[in-house]
């Protein structure tokens, strides 16, 4: 426990492309499609740090982890990231915040932490 | 004048023609200030599924039954998704104008709108405004102040830091104890961040309305009753006049109930409030589209 959170406070001060480099730190690519998140499982371990890394081809949308309280938007041409380390296992929604047209309410996703 | 009492006194009404002034046994007498209105909220005109069969039909429906009822509410509010989503900005004018026509049905004079994300999420509530004017507006009636809040045209469900100060400016031309009455399309606190149950800068607007003592919120957005405290102000989501959804994170996907044959329009109603005259009390009354 000690380690994981020692770990994460590393991780977070890192830049980007450090994080991306360096070890244990699990990096995701996500695409938000209208109106799909593409993928739209993610599967990742408690304790170890997830880099997301996510693009958004057509409108502006948002990508929301209520549970673990991280968001973002994501804008067209611009590579939104999110870091965060799931210490709680489990299947957690997250979902499009941005109401992007006819089908927004569909655009959500689960991610899944294995221990 | 509590609700059976006003069921009691409509009973006696229909009966005997008395008028509600009348000295009736048993039953108290009105203040002059005694009065209701009509919630109805999320009738998605332009909706086609199988959700709902009668799309077309329910709304028409819904306005005939509020047209029916014995004694006719001071007004109706419609709380939002008037219309269902359309990425055509002519297609959306048209379904407005198709709503605003059902509407003009109502027998009641006074009707007020306010838009839900999906009339005004995506022209940031120009449409709407072409129809029914401003999407934030405040009006008083008998001694109650109503403040509309709009936290739909920004598609990032935000009411903004313009409306945020707006309603501070509002609350401050208030006594502490005036009776306040907000209607919004979202929930103003975080219902179920999951399914977008919330409203992204709405604990601001809590903070300031919770320096008042005597405030109630009525919302739509979640196709189903709810009732929710924050501190001391209370929170009443209204039914759907289209589907309703299932219970906040009672099932994995926020996928609508289904439609059932066998019990058409379950689920489905519109709501009286009756605002008591010297009490800060709200009688709700659910009812439902057709007495089947
Ligand atoms: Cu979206």
């Amino acid at each position: 426990m000690a380690v994981n959170s020692l770990r994460r406070a590393i991780v977070i001060a890192l830049p980007a492309a450090a994080l991306a480099q360096s070890e244990g730190v699990l990096e995701l690519h996500v695409v938000a499609r209208r109106f799909r998140f593409d993928p739209e499982t993610l599967r990742v371990r408690a304790g170890v740090p997830v880099l997301l890394r996510l693009t958004s081809p057509e409108v502006p949308m948002g990508f929301n982890l209520p549970d673990f309280g991280v968001r973002t938007d994501i804008v067209p041409g611009k590579e939104a990231q999110l870091r965060f380390t799931p210490q709680r296992t489990g299947q957690f929604t997250f979902l499009c915040d941005v109401f992007c047209g006819n089908g927004h309410e569909n655009m959500s996703g689960t991610l899944e932490v294995h221990g | 004048m509590t609700e059976l009492d006003r069921r009691q006194f409509l009973q006696l009404a229909a009966f005997g023609g008395a008028v509600f002034s009348s000295a009736l046994p048993g039953v108290a007498r009105a203040a002059a200030d005694d009065f209701y209105f009509v919630q109805l909220s999320d009738t998605h005109w332009g909706f086609e599924g199988p959700e709902n069969p009668d799309a077309h039909g329910t709304l028409p429906k819904a306005i005939a039954a509020v047209n029916a009822l014995a004694e006719q509410p001071d007004f109706v509010i419609f709380t939002g998704d008037l219309t269902h989503t359309t990425e055509d900005g002519r297609e959306r004018r048209r379904r407005l104008a198709e709503f605003q026509q059902q509407a003009r049905a109502l027998k009641v004079r006074e009707v007020r709108y306010i838009p839900g994300e999906h009339d005004a999420a995506l022209d940031q509530g120009k449409a709407f405004s072409e129809f029914f004017g401003p999407t934030h507006y405040v009006f008083d009636h008998r001694g109650v102040h109503f403040i509309v809040l709009d936290n739909v045209s920004d598609p990032a469900a935000k009411l903004g830091d313009a409306q945020l100060a707006w309603l501070q400016a509002d609350l401050q031309g208030q006594p502490r104890d005036a009776r306040i009455v907000v209607f919004a399309h979202r929930p103003l606190f975080d219902l179920y961040p999951q399914w977008d149950w919330a409203t992204r800068d709405g604990a601001q607007a809590l903070e300031l309305l919770q320096a008042q003592t005597n405030v109630v919120v009525f919302y739509g957005h979640i196709h189903q009753e709810n009732h929710h405290m924050t501190g001391a102000i209370a929170h009443h989501s209204a039914k759907s006049l289209i589907f309703p959804l299932p219970a906040p994170g009672s099932q994995p996907k926020r996928t609508p109930v289904a439609w059932d044959p066998s019990q058409p329009y379950r689920g489905l109603g519109f709501r009286e409030v009756e605002a008591e005259p010297d009490t800060p009390r709200y009688v709700l009354s659910e009812l439902p589209v057709t007495r089947g």
